[in-house]
């Protein structure tokens, strides 16, 4: 599936423990997030692209994914920098653009760019089924981890479901235009798509049962914590509280 | 000599999944110890809707129903009748929902109270008795469609379970790999035994009786091939 694109390789944070690499993400985004000074910003943008690069995924889908990104970036870039109240810098016709809107843009595009590049790093260098096996053992509420889970598993049936469809009407000479028939098809392809996947997840539902499930997700495989994934734990942790201690030492100032 | 209860007993069940259209009008049906039953009808007759009646997966609107002697009403009832009748599913791809097949096949263990260990132990020696040891660590999605079926009925034999009602085992398959699902299941010490199938080949192979849905009832059928 395309959402595991970077799942397999033999890269360093490829072999991670999946426990470790998903708090070391939490942790690391939701600093970086807090992050409020440009050079704390630009120092996480360098981290991340470290990680990025050692995580030695294929550059072409890589920065694909990061300009996908950057075009939801660019439209606050239109917005931001004259909508925000400040010192003038310059005028576009009737706007004006403010040195804080600025700061406020670029700094939104440093910390998104470097919680996404870490992310990716961090998270999509294993596979779905390990980083749900690693929230339960992370002991994140069963129902969570399953509704992760479960809805991982079935994008492909709907995936599935849509393409058989989609087959069916094209055998039969669709072609799709700008009129009232290809709106009505289309929506009787989503209606479809809804009644299926509610009948296909009532059926597992049933199977289930059938075998006794109670609502417990089980863990058969074990993670082993290695001395790398220790050591590469508490190299994140310094990282992560150094970026703190950045910020705090220019707060206090 | 006491006879000893049926495995499966119905008694004046009326189903209908709409007010208009009964599926099911006071059928009565007992599945006796021993007993190796085809189930015939044609399509709509109801035969799978008979085996999610037995297995509490829908409710019938009139009638009792009593699996391994134990009157069925409430769902701890029907969890209990999960756990000796086993049912083997028209879509394999509606069992198989695990991450890798082994895990697949030691869902239905675990959820009984084995332990990790040994319910892992079991699914290994029910894929080694199925000749699939080898699909162990793939995913089972991503399996053909002979390798799934075989997958989800060992899902189902992994329980252990005293009766098995098995719908449409062989539908799709090629000769070869239902002639080894056919292997399997005559192979297998199970109490009682319900089929669904149109395929005489299996029916003839696994059943030694025949029943027929028609009209929204059920009799037994005088013997004359589908």
């Amino acid at each position: 599936m395309t959402c595991e694109a970077f799942a397999s390789g033999s890269s360093f944070l490829h072999k991670a423990d999946p426990r470790v690499k998903v708090l070391c993400a939490f942790f690391y985004s939701l600093v970086v997030a807090c992050l409020t000074i440009m050079p704390a910003q630009l120092a996480s943008l360098l981290i991340s692209l470290l990680l990025l690069a050692s995580a030695r995924m294929p550059l072409a889908i890589v920065v694909k994914r990061i300009a996908l990104i950057n075009i939801f970036v660019m439209a606050l870039w239109l917005v931001i920098p004259f909508s925000t109240p400040g010192r003038v810098l310059f005028h576009a016709g009737p706007l004006e653009a403010s040195v804080q809107g600025i700061y406020t843009s670029l700094a939104i595009t440093l910390k998104c760019n470097a919680i996404v590049m870490a992310n990716m790093a961090l998270l999509s260098t294993s596979s779905m089924f390990l980083l749900a096996h690693s929230l339960a053992h992370l002991r994140v509420p069963s129902k969570l981890v399953q509704l992760f889970f479960f809805t991982w598993r079935y994008l492909h049936v709907l995936e599935d479901e849509h393409r058989r469809m989609m087959q069916a009407i094209k055998i039969r000479g669709f072609i799709p235009r700008t009129d009232i028939l290809t709106y009505r098809t289309y929506a009787y392809l989503v209606g479809l798509l809804f009644v299926r996947a509610y009948e296909r997840g009532d059926r597992v539902y049933k199977a289930m049962l059938c075998r006794g499930f109670n609502g417990t997700f089980w863990l058969l495989h074990h993670f082993h914590l290695h001395g790398r994934d220790v050591a590469f734990g508490l190299g994140m942790g310094g990282i992560i509280m150094a970026l703190a201690g950045i910020e705090w030492s220019y707060l206090i100032r | 000599m006491v006879l000893s209860d049926p495995l499966i007993e119905l008694n004046d069940i009326d189903f209908s999944y709409s007010s208009e259209a009964p599926v099911l009008r006071g059928v009565n049906f007992c599945l006796q110890d021993g007993a190796r039953v085809a189930l015939k009808g044609g399509n709509g007759a109801g035969k799978t809707t008979l085996f999610h009646l037995i297995l509490g997966l829908i409710t019938p609107s009139a009638g009792s129903i009593a699996v391994m002697g134990r009157r069925c009403s409430r769902e701890e009832d029907f969890v209990h009748a999960r756990r000796h009748v086993g049912l083997v599913f028209q879509d394999p791809d509606d069992q198989l929902f695990c991450p890798t097949v082994v895990e697949d096949v030691a869902f239905g263990p675990l959820n009984m109270g084995l332990r990790s260990a040994e319910a892992l132990e079991r699914a290994e020696d029910t894929l080694d008795a199925l000749g699939i040891y080898h699909l162990r660590d793939r995913v089972p999605y991503r399996l053909s469609g002979g390798e799934k079926r075989l997958v989800s009925v060992a899902t189902v034999l992994a329980m252990k379970p005293d009766v098995l009602l098995l719908d449409e085992p062989t539908a799709g398959l090629d000769q070869s790999v239902a002639d080894r699902l056919i292997q399997v299941i005559r192979s297998y010490p199970c109490k009682g035994l319900l089929l669904i199938s149109h395929d005489p080949g299996i029916s003839s192979a696994l059943t030694n009786r025949a029943f027929i849905l028609k009209n929204h009832n059920i009799e037994e059928d005088s013997g004359s091939p589908e």
